[in-house]
């Protein structure tokens, strides 16, 4: 796995590792961030406080164990000691958002590097138009405007681009 | 500051890293050394040493808090590793073990006798002594434990200090006289429970990151 491998490298003082690991593990922290925080600023700042907890705790982790496994549990800890510290009562009590975190597939941050890369299989066409609909969330009609296509054709296209995927996936399983 | 500077100054000169259990490890070795000799000056070994190794509850009193701190402490590791499992699990055996050794002894002594098994002469301080012991080994162990990085420091805390009496218990166990496994079992265990509780309420302030 690449991020262990970086972690490894690092962990035995390989700057060029150790910057290309921070780097790659920046969006994810800062998606997941944003996935759960309101304000933009706030994300930001438990981005940083996270890369420096990675820093500063560097030596907690355990090779045997999973990378990805050790990140998570960092940047839950950061995020439930912002929610405390801040006070605010968010819709969800403290305890509630650790359990929505805690349920979440611990590999997250590699689940989104993985759909980023089946994306780069399709055309560049549907792969805007599937990352339109299917991640950003616009709605057919939206998606038509956009791209100028009628809106059964965006329904056609998007259908088979999910289809083609599904079979890149079954196959490499 | 910019996140992107930010990486750029973490990045900059990244030491190789030493391994946090052997600086744990460390700690931890200080501590008992400042627990062993303050037993030896405070009580000394008892008196009847030689003559106690011959006797079961002799080792009894010597395997429980040993078994309890060896298994405490890997889950005090354990607890230290953001993404590591840590289940209650294995740190119920030596409660098992204490157990059954005390229900033998009671039930196979005759009834007027059993007070004294529970009693002892020393039930009030014994408590007491084993968590002052165990305070230097608690200081090692949290020490250590902060180059760790707890998710749940309360929990981590208990560990520490179930860890830390433990080996304080144990090491008591060459000063402490008593014969008796119904006398460990529930002495012990008050005075090893006390500093869990304690290493709790620490670890919450000092293992938080």
């Amino acid at each position: 796995m690449q991020f262990k491998a970086l972690m490894l490298a690092a962990l035995a003082g390989d700057a060029a590792a150790y910057r290309s690991l921070l780097t790659a593990l920046t969006p994810h922290l800062r998606a997941y961030y944003a996935k759960r925080l309101s304000r933009r600023a706030d994300a930001e700042d438990l981005v940083q406080e996270t890369l420096i907890a990675i820093h500063v705790k560097r030596a907690s982790y355990d090779p045997s164990l999973p990378f990805t496994a050790w990140l998570h549990a960092i940047a839950r800890y950061k995020l439930i000691d912002h929610l405390r510290r801040s006070g605010v009562r968010r819709t969800l009590p403290i305890e509630e958002a650790e359990a929505v975190v805690a349920e979440e597939n611990v590999d997250a941050a590699e689940a989104a590097r993985d759909v980023e890369q089946l994306l780069a299989r399709l055309p560049e066409k549907k792969r805007a138009l599937v990352r339109d609909v299917k991640i950003e969330g616009l709605s057919t009609a939206e998606a038509a405007a956009k791209t100028g296509l009628s809106e059964s054709a965006v329904k056609v296209n998007v259908h088979r681009s999910l289809r083609k995927l599904a079979e890149i996936v079954r196959r490499r399983s | 500051m910019k996140t992107a500077d930010l990486l750029e100054r973490l990045a900059e000169n990244p030491a190789p890293v030493k391994s946090a259990t052997g600086g744990l490890a460390v700690a931890i070795a200080a501590g008992g050394l400042v627990s062993f000799a303050a037993m030896l000056a405070f009580f000394g070994f008892r008196p009847d040493l030689a003559a106690a190794i011959h006797t079961w509850t002799y080792w009894v009193k010597f395997a429980y808090p040993l078994l309890l701190a060896v298994i405490t402490l890997r889950s005090a590791e354990r607890l230290g590793r953001p993404g590591a499992r840590a289940r209650l699990g294995w740190e119920l055996l030596p409660f098992a073990v204490i157990a059954v050794a005390a229900l033998v002894q009671w039930t196979g002594a005759a009834p007027p006798e059993r007070w004294e098994l529970l009693w002892g002469h020393s039930h009030t301080v014994c408590p007491w002594r084993i968590v002052a012991l165990s305070l230097p080994l608690l200081a090692g162990c949290l020490w250590g434990m902060r180059r760790l990085a707890p998710t749940r420091p309360m929990l981590a805390g208990a560990a520490a200090g179930l860890f830390s009496g433990a080996a304080g218990a144990w090491i008591y166990a060459f000063a402490c006289n008593e014969y008796s496994a119904v006398f460990v079992a529930v002495w012990y265990t008050v005075g090893m429970a006390l500093v869990g509780l304690l290493g709790a309420l620490i670890g919450r302030w000092v293992l938080r990151w």
